[in-house]
């Protein structure tokens, strides 16, 4: 299978804290990465690098052999990070239409209209985000996410503090991404979830990766199996 | 044109939250006008010296009150991590830039035509003699100003001092646009034709606009994304 993403040899400092440390990962396309690891392992900046968000000072970073900040990359790449990434005062519709506009799409406002039916806001789509419920900003987010329909998906801890019923548009819309042959890497603490949609998974510990392969039967048996067999905290 | 077309849809968005929210201009308005009375009340000036010093009081007050338009132009981008979201997207960082400044460029007109009207009254200046070149004036040094705002605008977003930093940044670097504005203003509300010096100073407006452009393009992405 071609590499949808390659990293090599990638080093990442805060200061003189190295937050990445030798991390060479290679993902293959149309596969779904669980990138697991215990809090400040380095997963969300190694999203970040991905997602052309965050520098770093050693090592080669490919996304489609492209560099993560060229244009021709970003525009095949959907990131859901820690907040919703949507404007408080302008309604659903207005989100969406602009990010369809700066996507590049080319019926901007019809895409913006499917997508606020598939996420059930039509109804509110003219209302200032602002008004919305946690899981109606949560739904607007996902449909931000996934407008574009981009190539790679990288989510930043997902299915934290999702409603059932986000959770459920989410999973079908990953379903969905991956049928198409989108990669897809998601980083995540809710290790039973990430499991159960993820091909392939990548333990980090301390900047480091421990441990990356495919994911087998018996992870999905005991998702502590990991962590216990590959972290020095596992193994104490 | 695609990267134009992603500039204005920015400056569109950025007009829309303004025109609901009124942060920026409000502020800016509301500070522009009370500086405009207050000097008016202080100095109760005669005609000639509104004509010395009308052009300076004018561009010291648009260049403040820029200043609290520029704070907010990226500020509105951090809740919900906006800014993360765009520049993870398509677009690119020029794009970016130049959607911002032209956002920055129609707050800060409109806060000019409100000071300028008030000027006019409190002052006793007759501005509309010569609108076409006090227009051509206003945007040529308005652009200046904002493209710079802009930039460290950006640079600043997350600075924890960002109000503070912003203007002891930008003035000093806005130094030779301000003096080109004021000798250009000064002539005009004289009524006199332009001489070789004002149009002297045009061109230092013209040169400064191009420059920082430019270099705001250039940059971008370094900008942004460091």
């Amino acid at each position: 299978m071609p590499r949808a993403i390659e990293l090599e040899q990638l080093w990442k400092f805060y200061g003189d804290y190295a937050a990445l440390r030798d991390l060479t990962l290679h993902i293959a396309e149309g596969s779904c990465c669980a990138l697991l690891g215990r809090n400040g392992a380095g997963k969300t900046t190694l999203l970040r690098i991905l997602a052309g968000l965050s520098p770093y000072q050693r090592g080669v970073v490919r996304v489609f052999g492209l560099s993560p900040r060229s244009e021709k990359a970003r525009r095949q790449v959907g990131f859901l990070g820690h907040g919703i990434g949507v404007y408080e005062d302008l309604s659903a519709g207005e989100n969406l239409n602009f990010f369809a506009r700066i996507a590049g799409l080319p019926a901007p406002r019809a895409v913006a209209a499917a997508w606020l039916e598939r996420v059930g806001l039509a109804r509110v789509a003219s209302m200032p985000v602002r008004q919305f419920s946690r899981g109606m900003r949560q739904r607007l987010a996902l449909a931000r996410t996934f407008l574009h329909s981009p190539n790679i998906l990288l989510l930043d801890e997902p299915f934290t503090a999702l409603d059932d019923r986000a959770i459920a548009m989410l999973s079908e819309l990953l379903t969905e991404a991956r049928a198409r042959g989108a990669t897809l890497v998601l980083s995540t603490h809710q290790i039973r979830e990430a499991l159960a949609i993820a091909s392939h998974v990548a333990l980090i510990e301390n900047g480091r990766l421990r441990y990356t392969g495919e994911r087998t039967a018996e992870m999905l048996d005991d998702p502590a199996l990991l962590y216990r067999l590959h972290t020095e905290l596992g193994a104490a | 044109m695609r990267s134009l077309a992603q500039a204005f849809s920015v400056a569109k968005k950025d007009l829309a939250i303004e025109l609901r929210t009124k942060e920026s201009l409000n502020a800016a308005g509301a500070f522009a006008v009370v500086i405009l009375l207050l000097f008016s009340f202080a100095f109760d000036p005669d005609a000639n010296a509104t004509r010395e010093l009308g052009g300076g009081l004018l561009w010291l007050v648009f260049a403040f009150a820029g200043a609290l338009v520029f704070n907010r132009s990226f500020a509105r981008e951090l809740p919900n991590e906006c800014l993360d979201t765009l520049l993870s997207s398509a677009i690119s960082g020029a794009s970016l830039l130049l959607g911002k400044a032209l956002a920055n460029l129609a707050l800060l007109i409109a806060v000019e035509l409100v000071s300028i009207v008030v000027f006019g009254i409190f002052y006793n200046v007759r501005w509309w003699l010569r609108p076409f070149e006090l227009a051509a004036v206003c945007v040529l040094a308005t652009w200046g100003i904002a493209i710079v705002g802009a930039v460290f605008g950006a640079l600043t977003v997350n600075l924890r001092l960002r109000e503070l930093m912003l203007p002891v940044i930008i003035y000093p670097l806005l130094i030779p646009l301000l003096i080109a504005a004021i000798e250009i203003t000064n002539a005009l509300f004289s009524n006199q034709p332009l001489s070789a010096y004002e149009l002297l100073w045009g061109r230092v407006l013209a040169v400064f606009d191009i420059v920082f452009t430019v270099l705001a393009m250039a940059l971008a992405e370094t900008i942004l994304v460091n």
